[in-house]
C-alpha cells in the first residue's frame, strides 16, 4: 500500500534451507499409478539434491481429498481450508511436479479444475515437471499438447522433459531415465534461482489483480491512470471508441 | 450506526412451494417488505439494480419515491445504482428528486454492474467498466455541487454550461457510497472525495474486505477528511433466525441450495463458517454480526439480504421482526458500548446539513425567470455569485 515497488514473491532463498517441491497429484485411486509417478519424480530429485550436497522438503497436494472444494471453488469461488493449504504450499514452492492421470484424451478434470480454480499469478515462473499416467501409450501427447499449455497459460517454467507412463511403461528402465532427466532439470532450475529472479525483477510486469496471487498481491500502485482518474482526475484525451488494450 | 436490509430484487421459484411469484407480486410484496422494515425501527432499505430477467427493479428511484410516502424514518438508497450503464446527469437529476420527495431520507451507493451483457445495452462496455464508474463519478459528484457545470471527459458528450435539477435539496448533496470488494481504485474515489465505503463481503471471506478498508481508511486520512476511525464505512451481510438454532438451518437450508448464486455449491454449513452468513438463533447472529466490529472497527451502516432466493412474503416478514425486535435492538446496545466517541456518526441528511451550515440559514435557491430559451446561462438562480450574461443579439 504505497507508491514504492515492493517485491511480492518470498524473497532471498536461504540456501542452509531445503528447496520446496509441492507434488501435485490427480490419482484417485490408492494406491495410485498417478501418485506412484509423481513420487518418484520427486524422490529423484530428492536423491539428486542429496548428491550435490543439497536438501528437498516435499509436500503433497493430493486432489482426491480436495474434489468437492474444488467443486465449491469453481461454482462459488469460495476457497475451503484444504485448497487454501494447496494455495500456500503452490505459494511458496521453488518447484512443483504436476501429475494427472489421463481420461478420455485429456488430463482427468479433477486436475484440470484444480488448476483453473487458482489465480493465474501463482505459479509464474516456477518449474513445473509436467507428467501424465494412461491405460495405453495412445494418450502419450496428452502431456505436451495439453498440461504444457496449461502451465504456459500461467506463465509457469515446465522442463524440457514431460514424464508419461502408460501401463507397459512400468516394466521399462526407460521410465526411470525419463524421470531422472526431468529431475535433474527440475533441480537446476530450482537451483538457479530462475523463479526467485523472475519475480523479483520482473513480478510486475505480468498481470495481476488485487488479492491474487494466493492472496499475496496487495500492493497498489497509485501512480496509475485510473488511481488519477479515481482521485479526481482526468483518464487522458477524449476517444471515440472503446480502447483497444 | 444504522441497521436496514438490501434486496437484490431476485425473482426466484420458491424451491418448497414450487411457485415462482409473478413480477407484479414480487414488486407488490418489496413494498411491503420495506413498509415492515420501517415498522420495526429499522433505518435503512436498500435496493438493487437490474436490466434483465428474472429481477424486477429496474427503475430503483420511482420505487424508492413510493417507499419514501409510506414510510416514517427509514433513508432510501440503492444496492447498488449502476455508475456505469447510467448516465451520471440522469442519476443526478433522479436521486435529487427523491431527495426532495422523500425529505433528505435517501443516499445512494454507486457499484459498477458485474453483468457483461448489460453494458452494450446501454451503449457501453464491460471492458471499460472501472474508468468509466471512475469518470461519471467524478461529474455526478460536481453534478450536485455546482450550479452551473462546463465538463468534457471520455465516455460522454460534454457539457456547457448545464444545470442539474432539481438542485439537491438544502444545497447539500445526497451521501454517496461507492461499493466494491476487491478494486482498489473504487476505494481510493471513496477516500479522495471523504464518501462512505460499502464492501457488501456476503460471498468472501473477511480478510478479503479487511484489506481494501484499511486502504480506504488510509487513504481517507491522507486526503484530510479526518482520521482513519472517522472514515465511513458499511458492510453486507445475510441472515436467516429462527428461535432456535436447529430450525434456522432445516428451514433456510432448501432455500440456501437452490440459491442462485451459491445453490448447489457450497453447503450451508460450510458457507456459514467461511463468509458473513448468519443461520441460527437471534443470539448466534447478534454473535457473529459482532466479529464484524471485532474485524473492521467501528462501522456506520449494517445492512442484511432478506428477501432472496425465493422466500416467500411470509417468511420474509416474520424474519424481519425477528430482526428487527430481537436482533438489532441488542447490537445497537452492544455497538454503541464499543463505540470510539472519535468514529464517524452514521451519515444522515440532517448531520450533513447541519455540519455544512451550522446556524446560517440554508441555501434553497429559486430561479431566475425564463428568458424565453429555457437556457438560464451562467447564472441560474437569484443567488448565483455570477452576474447574469446573456448573449447580445447585434
Amino acid at each position: 500500500m504505497n507508491d514504492q515497488t515492493h517485491d511480492p514473491a518470498p524473497s532471498g532463498r536461504d540456501p542452509a534451507e531445503p528447496f520446496r517441491l509441492v507434488v501435485v497429484s490427480g490419482g484417485v485411486s490408492d494406491p495410485s499409478s498417478t501418485r506412484m509417478l509423481a513420487d518418484r519424480i520427486a524422490g529423484r530429485v530428492a536423491d539428486r539434491a542429496r548428491e550435490r550436497g543439497e536438501q528437498v522438503a516435499v509436500d503433497v497436494v493430493d486432489l482426491r481429498e480436495l474434489a468437492s472444494e474444488i467443486s465449491t471453488a469453481l461454482v462459488s469461488q469460495l476457497m475451503g481450508p484444504k485448497m487454501t493449504r494447496a494455495v500456500e504450499l503452490l505459494g511458496g514452492a521453488d518447484g512443483v511436479v504436476a501429475s494427472a492421470p489421463v481420461y478420455k484424451a485429456a488430463p482427468s478434470g479433477l486436475f484440470s479444475s484444480f488448476f483453473h480454480v487458482l489465480d493465474s499469478d501463482l505459479l509464474i515462473a516456477k518449474p513445473v515437471v509436467p507428467a501424465a499416467t494412461a491405460g495405453t501409450a495412445r494418450h502419450a501427447l496428452v502431456v505436451d499438447e495439453q498440461m504444457r499449455s496449461l502451465f504456459a497459460y500461467m506463465r509457469a517454467m515446465t522442463v524440457p522433459t514431460s514424464v508419461f507412463a502408460a501401463g507397459e511403461d512400468w516394466n521399462d528402465s526407460e521410465l526411470n531415465r525419463r524421470i531422472d532427466r526431468a529431475a535433474i532439470e527440475m533441480l537446476l532450475l530450482m537451483e538457479s534461482g530462475f523463479a526467485e529472479q523472475v519475480r523479483s525483477e520482473s513480478w510486475k510486469s505480468y498481470q495481476h489483480r488485487y488479492g491474487s496471487a494466493g492472496g499475496t498481491e496487495l500492493d497498489i500502485d497509485l501512480s496509475t491512470d485510473l488511481m488519477r482518474l479515481a482521485a479526481g482526475g482526468s483518464a487522458g484525451p477524449r476517444r471515440d471508441g472503446p480502447e483497444s488494450s | 450506526m444504522q441497521f436496514g436490509i438490501f434486496s437484490v430484487s431476485d425473482i426466484t421459484r420458491d424451491p418448497v412451494s414450487g411457485v415462482t411469484p409473478t413480477e407484479a407480486e414480487r414488486i407488490d410484496a418489496i413494498v411491503r417488505i420495506a413498509r415492515k422494515a420501517d415498522e420495526v425501527g429499522m433505518d435503512v432499505f436498500a435496493i438493487g439494480e437490474h436490466h434483465n430477467p428474472p429481477f424486477f427493479s429496474s427503475s430503483p428511484t420511482t420505487l424508492l419515491a413510493n417507499i419514501a410516502a409510506q414510510t416514517e424514518r427509514l433513508i432510501l438508497t440503492t444496492a447498488t445504482t449502476l455508475i456505469t450503464t447510467n448516465d451520471p446527469v440522469r442519476i443526478a437529476e433522479e436521486y435529487a428528486m427523491l431527495q426532495h420527495l422523500s425529505q433528505g431520507r435517501m443516499d445512494l451507493m454507486i457499484g459498477r454492474g458485474n453483468t457483461a451483457p448489460v453494458y452494450p445495452w446501454f451503449g457501453q462496455d464491460i471492458r471499460q467498466g472501472l474508468p468509466l464508474a471512475l469518470e461519471n463519478y467524478n461529474l455526478l459528484h460536481r453534478l450536485w455541487r455546482e450550479d452551473v457545470v462546463d465538463w468534457e471527459g471520455q465516455f460522454r458528450t460534454p457539457l456547457q454550461g448545464f444545470t442539474s435539477v432539481p438542485r439537491p435539496l438544502d444545497d447539500v448533496p445526497p451521501f454517496v457510497w461507492h461499493g466494491s470488494i476487491r478494486t482498489p481504485e473504487i476505494a481510493e474515489q471513496a477516500a479522495f472525495y471523504g464518501n462512505g465505503f460499502f464492501a457488501n463481503h456476503i460471498f468472501w471471506p473477511t480478510s478479503h474486505s479487511l484489506r481494501l478498508i484499511d486502504f480506504y481508511r488510509q487513504r481517507f486520512e491522507h486526503y484530510g477528511h479526518g482520521t482513519k476511525k472517522q472514515a465511513v464505512v458499511g458492510l453486507g451481510g445475510q441472515a436467516y433466525i429462527a428461535k432456535r438454532s436447529q430450525d434456522a438451518y432445516k428451514e433456510f437450508r432448501p432455500y440456501f441450495d437452490e440459491a442462485p448464486v451459491y445453490g448447489h455449491g457450497p453447503s450451508l454449513e460450510d458457507f456459514s463458517t467461511m463468509t458473513p452468513l448468519s443461520v441460527g438463533s437471534p443470539q448466534e447472529v447478534i454473535d457473529k454480526t459482532l466479529t464484524f466490529h471485532d474485524s473492521f472497527g467501528d462501522y456506520q451502516r449494517q445492512l442484511f439480504l432478506m428477501d432472496h432466493a425465493g422466500l416467500p412474503l411470509k417468511t420474509v416478514l416474520e424474519q424481519l421482526d425477528l430482526l428487527g425486535e430481537e436482533v438489532i435492538p441488542v447490537l445497537r446496545k452492544e455497538l454503541d458500548a464499543r463505540r470510539d466517541p472519535e468514529s464517524a456518526p452514521a451519515p444522515t441528511h440532517r448531520g450533513l446539513t447541519e455540519a455544512k451550515y451550522g446556524d446560517r440559514p440554508v441555501r434553497r435557491p429559486r430561479p431566475n425567470a425564463n428568458r424565453g430559451d429555457n437556457v438560464t446561462g451562467a447564472s441560474p438562480y437569484q443567488d448565483s455569485d455570477a452576474e447574469a450574461t446573456y448573449p447580445s443579439l447585434t
